[in-house]
């Protein structure tokens, strides 16, 4: 079994390129089935941590303040994510419950995790353990991330009660909103580039 | 046009590669199975038992997907009794009470979504063991579609549980999750796992390429051959 260097195999539909070094905000496509073959990383790996880092903080914020809060004749009730949560699994809808548990904050939080741990060593070159299986996991996580699609949800849930209380919107609403737009960026890195940045700096090393 | 084009593209199962779906390295004299000599993945040419996997979750997905249109998804108790809201009619009071917005927002997202997600994935499932070569990009084109809005039918489930965990006013005003959330939620997932099991590649594969590229031992496929 020999590596066949600068060679990119379609993911889409299995055709073989030759790597050719992209350009900044450059971005390749094959050219038989448009599948997305390469993308310039950029200044990622510098940007990505300190992005991390800020998505942790208002991760925190987003989950432990209230999202809504709704008055209706004097009484009034509020919740957090994690509060809806259990509310969920508290009548009997644990399926339900678990899966708003995993996508919108156990997912995220392990992504983000996972980034953090492999990153703080990786800024000095270093490779922590577990490294494999961990960008293995973040690779599998990507689709099951939902916090964007979640912040569509509660401003669904706000016009739909709108008509039946007052609705304020509280602290943690404003948090998933930058939240979702910082993920969007965090999650834009592939987590491919953790094993061109492992292995390009030093090549005759072995895994 | 696709046929030469199919034609003139080499691919790595002709050249005798294999690239690892994890890492993107790409191995020359590779055994099926072998792991990734740089991330230790198993190396496959095309993702195992592929089309029997999709199948078996988009089945699943079409039986959920009848009591999660039928069965109520939220319960609301007010003054004024207990309303039971399908997706549907959830969809429908939006559209009377003029929130045209809103209404067509989760008509797409709940309704269309899912039901578009099925009836490609069962066209995509459907053609490519056959290696018909109708419309290749356009397929290729669709499975991408699919991969981007999948998650986006997540939105009524998040809804619903918000709004139960909210909506909590003993005497006033109660919302609880019905049954139907449970069912419209496995639809999501189940589709989204099948689009992910789905190997793309079978799509672009011509019937000799599969043949040497499938072990024999690795699967009965008697019926696949005479398709």
């Amino acid at each position: 079994m020999k590596e066949v260097p600068d060679a990119i195999v379609c993911e889409g539909c299995d055709a073989v390129y030759h790597r050719v070094r992209l350009r900044r905000r450059e971005v390749s496509h094959c050219a038989r089935c448009g599948t997305e073959l390469d993308r310039h990383a950029g200044d990622q790996g510098a940007r990505v941590l300190p992005l991390t880092v800020a998505s942790l903080i208002l991760f925190a914020i987003a989950n432990l303040f209230p999202i809504v809060e709704i008055e209706l004749r004097g009484l009034s009730s509020e919740t957090t994510l994690a509060g809806a949560v259990i509310v969920l699994g508290g009548e009997g809808m644990s399926v339900v419950a678990l899966l708003v548990l995993a996508t919108t904050i156990l997912f995220p939080l392990l992504q983000l995790c996972i980034l953090f741990y492999l990153l703080v060593p990786m800024a000095r070159e270093r490779r922590p353990a577990g490294f494999g299986v961990l960008v293995r996991i973040l690779q599998s996580l990507r689709p099951w991330g939902m916090i964007e699609v979640f912040l569509l949800g509660v401003l669904v849930a706000i016009v739909k009660l709108s008509s039946l209380a007052q609705v304020v919107a509280g602290p943690a609403l404003w948090a998933f909103m930058v939240l979702t737009v910082l993920l969007t960026a965090v999650l834009s890195f592939n987590p491919r580039t953790f094993w061109e940045m492992a292995f390009e700096p030093r090549p005759g090393q072995k895994a | 046009m696709n046929e030469r084009e199919a034609q003139e593209t080499e691919t790595a199962a002709q050249l005798g590669l294999l690239s690892c779906h994890h890492c993107g390295a790409v191995w020359r004299d590779a055994t099926e199975g072998e792991p990734c000599g740089r991330c230790d993945t198993h190396l496959h040419r095309r993702k195992p038992h592929s089309v029997q996997r999709t199948w078996a979750l988009l089945i699943a997905a079409c039986i959920m997907y009848v009591p999660a249109n039928l069965l109520p998804v939220m319960i609301t108790k007010s003054l004024l009794g207990t309303q039971y809201d399908t997706i549907l009619s959830g969809v429908i009071y939006f559209w009377v009470s003029g929130a045209y917005g809103l209404a067509a927002i989760i008509f797409i997202a709940s309704f269309l979504v899912p039901l578009f997600k099925l009836t490609a994935l069962i066209l995509l499932a459907w053609l490519a063991p056959r290696h018909s070569d109708w419309r290749r990009h356009e397929r290729a084109t669709l499975y991408r579609i699919l991969e981007v809005i999948g998650r986006w039918s997540m939105l009524d489930v998040f809804v619903v549980s918000l709004l139960a965990g909210l909506v909590r006013i003993q005497g006033f005003a109660e919302i609880t999750a019905g049954v139907g959330i449970a069912a419209f939620g496995s639809v999501v997932v189940l589709t989204m796992l099948a689009s992910l099991s789905f190997d793309p590649r079978l799509t672009w594969d011509s019937k000799d390429v599969m043949e040497e590229t499938e072990p024999a031992h690795d699967m009965p496929r008697g019926s696949e051959r005479t398709a």
